[in-house]
């Protein structure tokens, strides 16, 4: 089975700050970690790849540091990883981002499924992964929260919904887009980190692609933002205490004020 | 303090720590608590390739030194001994079959040991026979193409979950301590049981069992070297796995100096944190101390080991004594600068000061080390 995972390289969410003049995220001195969705879709892709044989790509469109997340993904179990890489992408809404990767696997070639994480944690928006399956004019599934079974030509999942999980039997090529509860992902191997020291990357410019610079980066993005803010803080809050009766006036007093 | 290590040492160190810190500490408390084997831990390590580190690259390991053994073992004691224990003496079993074994036993037992699939143990020890390990019961005897085993070995690391198991037996009493011989016993050999699990102070996660043969037969070709060379394969193998033991004591040193000073600067008594009292400072500073020295001479004594594997015994005694000493005392001094927290399961310095002990007692009590460690001065001293 031949699976491409795309992985976006993002923040960690744990130093994440706004830059409060400008109001956009403050990136500088900021680590880079591999989105973590996307962590679940690559262990299920080598998950895969270890029952039905077959071999697992890593996809990312990002500066050429991204490149730190695809090494990572080699040593994880990934086989080969591609960068699309150029300036001419920079500012790339979820119209665009998925437009280019789908112009770089058309370069990569064949493919029988597609894994990618439901969303991103910087952007949040969950469109990419559907996005790129409109363009590649195949099947999605969003929300996977379990691979019942896999063969060659058909999958069976379980869809995470609201009130449980729907049980989907699709078959291949498809896209789908994964959550937290798929599985465990793996702490990487010595092979795996070796391999990934020594491993070259493909890196893939918007010419390399055959991308229409009308569609791709800032000017190919439908998407305007207009301000990006933090939401206003909380009102104050108080905690009431005493007995019922106490708590009762207290909180009478408390409306008084604003009869 | 920086140690300069390769690439490659880097890489073992970096894995074993996101296991140590991502699957072995949120679970160790559990484990402990419920005398629980980690199967998904191992298992994650041996996804990993840890178990490949010991095995020669021939039979599908990793074939590393003793220096990469340590520094993998350090990260892990600094998670759960009683973790490292069991992956520990998964290496410890296959050992003698790396040592003295034939290339048949090679082929057949190392590579599903470093691919983790299957785990050893290593049995020596029996009820009358511990630091005195001459004084062996268990018999071996041939019978045409199979040797017959009679005996009980007790307290053996990772008993009823191991595949594999290297044993030692007496094949010839009259040759003394020339005849005794190792084998190499499976799980669902006829005539072999393991006993039930001990209930033990500490590293509860480990399974310590005895080891049951009546009229064990195994095949005349599962013999690990010669008849005769049992004892010299075992000295061989406790001074090859001696330094890991030590590591095990590093991984708990380090792991008290975290705990006890991020909570002494956090604990105010008298309006300040405690870390402000020199008396409490002076502990921590004893403990540091203690601990880098000892890290110097474990990590000296594997590159020494690694360069001259013919001449290991004294250091590997030296770094198991100073290491596990270190770590007993150090584990006492952090529940003590803990307090009453320190000596609450809430807190884990007290599962770690339970767990210390046992490195000064198994694979050779401290004092038999010292032993050792005086009989080679003597022996140097006269060939002077
Ligand atoms: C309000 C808003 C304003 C924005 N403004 C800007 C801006 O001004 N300039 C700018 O540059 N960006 C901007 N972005 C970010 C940009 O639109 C997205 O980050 C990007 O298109 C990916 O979308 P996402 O992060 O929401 O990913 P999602 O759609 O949430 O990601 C889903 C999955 O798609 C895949 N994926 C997503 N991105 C990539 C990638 N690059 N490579 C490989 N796989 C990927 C991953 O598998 C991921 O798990 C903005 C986003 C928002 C929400
Ligand atoms: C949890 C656990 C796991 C173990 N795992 C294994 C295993 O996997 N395989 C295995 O074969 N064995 C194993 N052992 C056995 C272990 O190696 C022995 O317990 C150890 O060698 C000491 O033997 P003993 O307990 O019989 O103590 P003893 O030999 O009875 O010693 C008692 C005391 O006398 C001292 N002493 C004895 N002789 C001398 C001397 N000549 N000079 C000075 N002091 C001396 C000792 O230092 C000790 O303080 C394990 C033990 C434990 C507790």
């Amino acid at each position: 089975m031949k699976i491409i995972v795309c992985v976006k390289q993002v923040p960690d969410a744990k130093d994440v700050r706004l830059d409060p003049k400008t109001n956009t995220l403050a990136r500088e001195g900021v680590q880079s970690i591999m989105n973590p969705y996307d962590q679940y879709a690559l262990e299920e892709a080598v998950l895969l790849k270890e029952q039905l044989g077959g071999e697992v790509t890593v996809l990312s469109m990002g500066p050429p540091q991204a490149v730190d997340v695809l090494r990572q993904a080699i040593s994880l179990g990934a086989d080969h990883g591609v960068l699309v890489s150029d300036r001419a992408f920079a500012g790339a809404d979820t119209w665009a981002t998925s437009y280019t990767l789908a112009k770089a696997i058309h370069k990569i070639g064949d493919f029988d499924l597609i894994l990618c994480g439901k969303q991103a944690i910087d952007g949040d928006t969950a469109q990419v992964g559907p996005g790129l399956a409109i363009q590649l004019d195949i099947p999605f599934v969003t929300c996977i929260q379990k691979v019942r079974e896999a063969s060659e030509s058909e999958l069976v999942l379980e869809r995470m919904m609201d009130d449980g999980y729907d049980v989907v039997a699709v078959s291949l090529p498809v896209l789908l887009t994964v959550v937290k509860d798929l599985n465990i992902p793996r702490i990487p191997s010595l092979k795996g980190k070796m391999k990934a020291k020594k491993a070259e990357f493909k890196i893939l410019s918007a010419e390399d692609i055959g991308a229409d610079s009308a569609c791709i980066g800032l000017a190919g993005s439908p998407t305007q933002v207009v301000s990006v803010f933090p939401p206003p803080p909380r009102g104050e809050r108080a905690v009431l205490t005493g007995t019922v009766e106490e708590q009762i006036e207290q909180l009478v007093e408390k409306i008084a004020v604003y009869l | 303090m920086d140690y300069f290590l390769s690439e490659e040492q880097s890489m073992i160190v970096e894995i074993a720590k996101q296991i140590t810190d991502e699957r072995i500490i949120p679970q160790r408390a559990e484990l402990d608590r419920k005398d629980e084997f980690p199967r998904d831990i191992l298992n994650s390590m041996a996804q990993a390739d840890l178990f490949g580190v010991p095995i020669p690259e021939e039979y599908g390991g990793f074939g590393g030194g003793c220096l990469d053994i340590v520094l993998a073992l350090e990260q892990l004691g600094r998670g759960c001994i009683g973790v490292g224990t069991a992956f520990a003496a998964s290496a410890l079993g296959v050992y003698p079959i790396i040592i003295s074994g034939s290339e048949e036993l090679k082929e057949k037992y190392l590579p599903p040991v470093a691919a983790g699939k299957k785990f050893a143990a290593f049995g020596l020890t029996e009820a009358n026979a511990g630091s005195d390990a001459s004084g062996i019961q268990t018999t071996a005897v041939l019978d045409g193409e199979e040797w017959v085993l009679n005996g009980t070995k007790q307290w053996i690391t990772n008993g009823g979950e191991a595949q594999i198991y290297t044993v030692v037996a007496i094949t010839d009493r009259k040759k003394g301590p020339r005849g005794a011989s190792m084998f190499v016993v499976e799980e669902g050999d006829a005539g072999f049981s393991c006993g039930p699990k001990e209930k033990k102070m500490g590293i509860r996660a480990s399974s310590t069992t005895e080891l049951i043969f009546k009229d064990c037969r195994i095949p005349k070709d599962r013999i690990i070297g010669r008849a005769g060379t049992g004892f010299v394969t075992v000295m061989k193998t406790l001074d090859s796995s001696r330094p890991g033991i030590a590591a095990l004591g590093l991984g708990i040193g380090q792991a008290c100096l975290d705990e006890s000073t991020t909570y002494a600067k956090q604990r105010v008594q008298f309006g300040k944190p405690i870390i402000s009292f020199q008396a409490v400072q002076h502990i921590l500073a004893d403990m540091a101390i203690q601990l880098e020295a000892s890290r110097a001479l474990v990590y000296s004594a594997a590159k020494h080991i690694d360069a001259h594997p013919k001449d290991m015994s004294k250091v590997s005694s030296m770094c198991k004594v100073m290491a596990t000493d270190m770590a007993m005392k150090v584990s006492i001094d952090a529940v003590q600068v803990m307090g009453g927290y320190g000596y609450m399961r809430e807190y884990p310095v007290e599962k770690m000061m339970r767990d210390a002990k046992i490195l000064q007692i198994y694979e050779g009590t401290n004092q038999v080390q010292r032993n050792v460690i005086g009989q080679e001065l003597n022996k140097e001293y006269s060939r002077r």
